[in-house]
């Protein structure tokens, strides 16, 4: 039972920061434009972020620092994510492209900065994590919920939680949900009756900036004490969790927290119930990234993302 | 001269070199940028001139040889890219390929002592393209039977393929420090390149790998079959339409890239510079090299020869950009500009063609 309670209690700062940013990708691939440049605006909202909290350490209250610097972390993300939008909608390039030289940016672009502003030159920037919620009065009594969301938590969870809600209701409640759907399965025919496309594009893309910019941040806060400009892959995982959840909001928080439990046994290998199993550690090492692999054997068959998803809108084409 | 100029492989070279320059300017502000913010001195005229001499002005033709020390692996793993390109799949596991094939050379260059020292590196060699061939014929697979995007499956494997190496390193372990891996008994022969520009650089692989891109130009643009892997990637109903196996297009098309990849990490694992294995877990990066050339080289077996120089000069000069008081991210920032603004190469060519079209008329 305590094994259980504290891989899910474990999985939590893994679940939440996929699960943001595979809306972010989703609300980009819904609108047509795949955005492969998530993992890059992860790193850059991180960064920034970092930089806020780096330079502004004490002068807000914990908390309050932490927003701001979850919102400085999404508007990076967003004006990030503009250069991506501008070459996929504007110059109609292949996405493919502007995505990997995005990537190729963020992390350079890190550590040129890092080792400017560090006293040692260093590129790893490090902070206080203050940002830790020990307990909340009551809702950490509720027996099992109560350890694994409200002890020793972040805002960040509740957060993300939100952000699944919201993106819910946008993509199936309003008509800006229902227009920017319409532009990723038939631009055309979304163009015939009156909707601009490379407007609902942009915006698709900006809001893919907006969560992985803040996705990036939340994976880095509660992991780690010095950033230095990676966010090992989390970006591309996230995308594998876009395909596996199907392009829906309900899905992919059952993808993220399939990842996330399977990424928390991995780094679990130490604990006397692993032990006890008698595996190597190298099956728990490559454990995430193999059932990754065999989820998708099994899922993507069926599955079909947006169809214009990836291709530049073309408006002569039928 | 004007026939030239309306040519669309000159156009394609002119877009490549406007990026290039773009990337340049955006580079020299970059150094400018980082002069005035920084406390300590720096130098950005300085700095700007080691990047376009490529870092040769401080250690000549040494540089030279390091320039193409470095140009050996990633020619192979931009071809690698670029091949996958050309048949319409992004093969970004060119880094775990890429180390696989590395480590079946070594294993076997270290551990096959029953062949001739002087023909087990060609094996090692041969060892490299088949582990990393499966590697990535994986990807190809399981794009073409289950619909797995190529992209993810090849990350994946990036990562699986740096843990293998890294808990495999004990197989082929150094007596005296067993956390790395021994030095190949065999090794690629220099034919004397040693004496024109010294030790630990640049060996027989960047032959090696130039006769390879050649092939695979002739490959992609001179058989049937490379043309039918194209058509795969240009339109994979329509291809199937005309009488083609789009399912074996994908999975040779992904198992050549592996191949290609994996022969690149041969090449510096059994090579004169004697690198050897340890069991961190970084994931190599010749293999996301391999992008950038790729790109800069428009996917073109011939194109890729000169971007895989290109970058490897960037490389050499980022290691002496220290002088002029800069740390080399600014050479990644360069890079990723040049991609960027190789992205609007359609936008570019246009132009160039507008351009000469109108002069035409005139």
């Amino acid at each position: 039972m305590d094994t259980v309670l504290f891989l899910l209690k474990n999985m939590i700062p893994y679940m939440i920061p996929l699960t943001v940013v595979a809306l972010g990708g989703m609300f980009s691939e819904r609108s047509g434009i795949v955005n492969i440049a998530l993992e890059g605006i992860m790193v850059f909202g991180a960064s920034i972020g970092i930089f806020f909290v780096y330079f502004f350490e004490g002068t807000f209250p914990p908390q309050i620092m932490l927003v701001f610097a979850l919102l400085i972390a999404l508007l990076s993300g967003v004006v990030f994510s503009l250069l991506h939008a501008y070459a996929s909608v504007n110059l109609k390039a292949n996405q493919v492209i502007s995505g990997t030289a995005l990537n190729l940016f963020a992390t350079s672009f890190h550590v040129f900065l890092a080792r400017i502003v560090t006293p040692t030159g260093v590129e790893g920037v490090k902070f206080n994590n203050v940002f830790r919620i020990a307990t909340i009065p009551f809702l950490s009594d509720i027996p099992f919920i109560g350890p694994i969301l409200f002890t020793n938590t972040y805002i960040t969870t509740f957060i993300g939680l939100a952000i699944l809600a919201i993106s819910s209701f946008v993509l199936y409640k309003t008509r800006f949900g229902l227009r920017l759907r319409a532009c990723g399965e038939h631009p055309q025919a979304a163009d015939s009756v009156g909707i601009n496309v490379n407007r609902m594009r942009y915006i698709g893309v900006m809001i893919s900036g907006a969560l992985a910019g803040l996705g990036g941040l939340i994976l880095v806060v509660p992991s780690t004490v010095e950033y230095t400009g990676v966010v090992s892959g989390y970006g591309f995982l996230a995308l594998a969790v876009l395909i596996f959840g199907q392009w829906k909001p309900s899905k992919i928080i059952m993808a993220a927290a399939f990842f996330g439990l399977m990424q928390t046994i991995s780094n679990s290998s130490g604990l006397n119930f692993f032990i006890n199993l008698g595996i190597h550690k190298y099956f728990y090492q490559i454990m995430p990234y193999i059932a990754t692999l065999i989820v998708l054997t099994f899922t993507s068959k069926r599955s079909a993302g947006p169809r214009a998803a990836g291709e530049p809108y073309d408006p002569g084409k039928r | 001269m004007k026939k030239y100029l309306l040519n669309d492989n000159v156009q394609k070279i002119l877009a490549s070199l406007t990026a290039i320059l773009i990337g340049f300017m955006f580079g020299f502000l970059i150094l400018v940028f980082a002069s005035i913010i920084k406390d300590k001195a720096t130098y950005p005229i300085d700095g700007f001139i080691t990047i376009i001499t490529g870092g040769m002005r401080y250690n000549g033709l040494k540089g030279l040889g390091i320039i193409l020390r470095y140009t050996t692996p990633v020619l192979l793993t931009g071809l690698s890219v670029g091949f996958a390109f050309k048949t319409g799949l992004f093969n970004i596991g060119a880094a775990g390929q890429f180390v696989m094939g590395a480590y079946a050379a070594a294993y076997i260059a270290i551990k096959w002592t029953f062949i001739p020292v002087e023909f087990l590196w060609i094996v090692a060699l041969l060892g490299s393209i088949v582990v990393g061939g499966i590697w990535g014929m994986i990807s190809g697979v399981l794009k073409a039977y289950r619909n797995v995007n190529e992209v993810i499956s090849s990350i994946m494997l990036n990562y699986i393929g740096m843990i293998t190496v890294s808990n495999l390193v004990f197989l082929i372990k150094d007596k005296f420090n067993p956390s790395r891996s021994q030095i190949p008994v065999s090794q690629i022969p220099t034919f004397g390149l040693d004496l024109i520009f010294g030790k630990n650089s640049v060996d027989f692989g960047i032959f090696i790998a130039v006769a390879i891109a050649i092939l695979i130009y002739i490959i992609l643009e001179k058989t049937s079959f490379g043309y039918e892997l194209k058509a795969c990637g240009f339109n994979r109903e329509a291809a199937r339409y005309a009488g083609i196996n789009d399912k074996k297009g994908i999975i040779l098309s992904m198992t050549i890239a592996g191949a290609l990849a994996g022969l690149g990490g041969a090449l510096v694992y059994i090579s004169s510079i004697t690198k050897v294995f340890d069991q961190s877990l970084t994931l190599q990066r010749e293999g996301f090299d391999g992008i950038s050339v790729a790109l800069l080289g428009l996917s073109n077996p011939i194109g890729v020869i000169f971007s895989s120089f290109f970058v490897s000069m960037l490389r050499n000069a980022g290691s002496s950009l220290s002088r002029s008081g800069f740390n080399d991210e600014v050479i990644r920032i360069m890079t990723s500009t040049i991609i960027y603004a190789s992205a609007f190469s359609l936008l570019f060519k246009d132009k160039i063609k507008k351009y000469f079209t109108k002069r035409e008329i005139k």
